[in-house]
């Protein structure tokens, strides 16, 4: 049995889930600096239900393909340490400030440029925008079927792929052929840990900058070819420099406010049976309850 | 021509309620722009949909009655909606940040080569005047949204670009009939010609939909736990409490994510935005996310053994101490 050829889209965000006070600033405000930049929490669920295809079919191979800035290549280093095969980090200044279509052009000319695939797995959404666009855009731009808020795939096989996704009030099981796009949602399994042989054998995987600027021995990356993490710029995916950052997105920021924590003045309560005694008394009083 | 869509999302025949409310929000814009309200229908058996909305102030329902549309699937309805705008050419389309505007939405964008405002919490008009080419862009939509994990908020607009899109979450916006006896026009759009069998390609082989039994949105008490209740045990007496005050349990991410209750329940940016009377968050942090979603209830009761809690800050009333400690003693002196 042949394996199938997996593209798992992955993003580097900074971690806007649990915002320490160390984050906060005086005003109240943010300090996004202070976030750590970790690996999009969906997109490693959409590795795991990579990896599980991999288990099945041995011969399948998984790409990482990331974009954002040089040090992005984490990203391509730790799906490296969890069993994926190799990894591509699209990087260029021309990308900046690339709304979702912007970024789902410039994603789907990264795997046109990949070229043949079978499956591409994303995360529903990264927690820095929360958007969930660019998945079903890059569908869209790719033409192929779009599979939004996968929770499980419950059969492949050669011809097609079974796969039950997560909806609000319910679930719904589909069957598609192949090639797809499947976006997981976070109610899928969680991502396996770090393999520790890959994690030795990847140690040093790294981008041609990062080879030049660590000193590195070069020879080493002659003699083991699959240390080399492939960068890519706008002129690599042969995309219309029109359709990339800003001048690629419709859409514009007119204003940022800082969400500053408003404040109340609050009564202080203990949990003595005289304290709640009088919370409900005053609540019934009051016709709250 | 430059009127205002709301694609309505539709499950047995019946309008889904964040449909509704985009369609009052739908009219507000469209009697400040001085245009009409136009709505998508596609599914099947829909001879009733008329009643169902036009009351809300649609002006046309764009109607594809078929059963092969019925459920909603990606290619045939995002084809379908593509020819409409097309034709139509409206200035704004409102879809439901829902699992199917979500999965639409950004499909149909990217094919029209549009911007798309994903989860907005509020929509205005107004105007922008971009300096650098010396033009003001009068009447564009103003797409207001959180982001960076609800730490922040950004105003999207659109310059050039038509139609201006965006998702809304069901539950920020509010459903308000317009007219009860408001009249519009049904075109049933012709979508034979432009559907084609592999759009059916992807299959659905099973589909069950829970008619969901928990309304967060219209109870007028929420007890709320999160991660800080501890165990799926302890959620009980949440229960407990919420049933002799006549409300509902409500969770935050956290507590959802440790599986101490359902996905459902899950109030905040994430999940529902609710504004009840009374709110007790139990042992709930307070996280910018979770606080996005309750922060505009009218009375707020925090119970955390943390002090420090974020949540603190927006309660009227802090109880420091333990939650079943406490709870138990609120049911008490209820009775």
């Amino acid at each position: 049995m042949k394996g199938f050829k997996i593209i798992v889209l992955a993003k580097q965000v900074p971690d806007t889930r649990n915002v320490s006070k160390d984050a906060m600033k005086e005003d109240g405000t943010m300090n996004r600096a202070a976030l750590p930049a970790i690996f999009n929490p969906e997109d490693l669920n959409a590795l795991e239900q990579a990896l599980r295809i991999k288990d099945k079919y041995p011969q399948s191979t998984i790409t990482i393909l990331t974009m954002g800035l040089p040090k992005a290549a984490d990203i391509v280093r730790e799906g490296l340490f969890r069993g994926a095969d190799n990894g591509v980090l699209l990087t260029d200044r021309k990308l900046g400030g690339s709304d979702t279509l912007a970024t789902s052009y410039a994603i789907s000319q990264a795997i046109k440029t990949i070229g043949n695939f079978d499956i591409i797995l994303c995360g529903r959404q990264a927690i820095d925008g929360d958007t969930a666009q660019v998945g079903p855009q890059a569908a869209e731009k790719l033409n192929i079927p779009q599979v939004t808020y996968a929770e499980q795939i419950i059969d492949i096989n050669e011809k097609n792929i079974t796969i039950r996704r997560r909806l609000e009030h319910g679930v719904e099981t589909i069957c598609s052929s192949f090639p797809l796009l499947i976006t997981v949602h976070g109610s899928a399994a969680p991502c396996r840990s770090r393999n520790a042989k890959l994690t030795m054998k990847y140690k040093y995987a790294k981008t041609p900058d990062e080879i030049v600027q660590t000193g590195v021995d070069a020879e080493l990356y002659k003699n083991k070819p699959y240390l080399n993490i492939k960068v890519w710029s706008a002129d690599d995916i042969n995309a219309d420099e029109q359709r990339l950052g800003l001048s690629g997105s419709p859409t514009k920021v007119k204003k940022i406010e800082m969400v500053v924590l408003q404040t109340k003045e609050s009564k202080k309560l203990s949990s003595n049976d005289s304290d709640i005694k009088m919370l409900m008394g005053e609540l019934s009083e009051k016709h709250v309850i | 021509m430059n009127n205002i869509f709301v694609y309505c999302e539709i499950e047995d025949g019946i309008v889904a309620d964040v449909s509704l409310e985009l369609l009052s929000k739908g009219r507000e814009l469209a009697n400040r722009l001085d245009c009409k309200l136009e709505a998508i229908a596609i599914d099947y058996k829909l001879s009733k949909i008329g009643e169902q909305i036009f009351k809300y102030g649609v002006d046309v329902i764009h109607v594809c009655d078929n059963s092969k549309l019925s459920p909603y699937q990606t290619l045939p309805h995002s084809k379908i909606v593509i020819e409409l705008i097309k034709q139509e050419k409206p200035q704004i389309v409102l879809f439901g940040a829902t699992s199917i505007g979500r999965d639409l939405a950004p499909h149909v964008a990217s094919a029209l080569k549009v911007g798309l405002t994903a989860d907005c919490t509020s929509l205005e008009i107004g105007d922008h005047e971009e300096k650098k080419i010396n033009k003001t862009y009068k009447n564009l939509l103003y797409q207001i949204r959180p982001a960076f994990g609800g730490n922040i908020i950004a105003t999207i607009i659109n310059l050039e670009a038509r139609p201006q899109m965006a998702t809304v979450r069901e539950g920020v916006m509010k459903k308000i009939v317009f007219d009860d006896n408001y009249k519009g026009e049904i075109k049933l759009f012709d979508f034979k010609k432009i559907i084609v069998d592999t759009d059916f390609a992807v299959k659905i082989i099973d589909r069950v939909i829970e008619k969901s039994k928990i309304n967060l949105k219209s109870a007028p008490v929420i007890v709320a736990g999160g991660y800080g209740v501890g165990s799926k045990e302890n959620f009980k007496l949440l229960h407990q409490l919420a049933d002799i005050l006549g409300g509902e349990v409500g969770a935050s991410r956290a507590a959802v994510d440790a599986g101490y209750t359902e996905h459902e329940r899950q109030i905040g940016q994430t999940g529902v935005t609710v504004r009840p009377k009374l709110y007790i968050a139990c042992g709930i942090s307070g996280q910018v996310q979770h606080r996005a979603g309750m922060q505009d209830s009218s009375i707020i009761i925090s119970i955390n053994t943390d002090e420090n809690a974020p949540i603190n800050s927006i309660a009227d009333y802090v109880i420091i101490g333990d939650v079943s400690e406490v709870l138990t003693k609120m049911i008490k002196y209820y009775k």
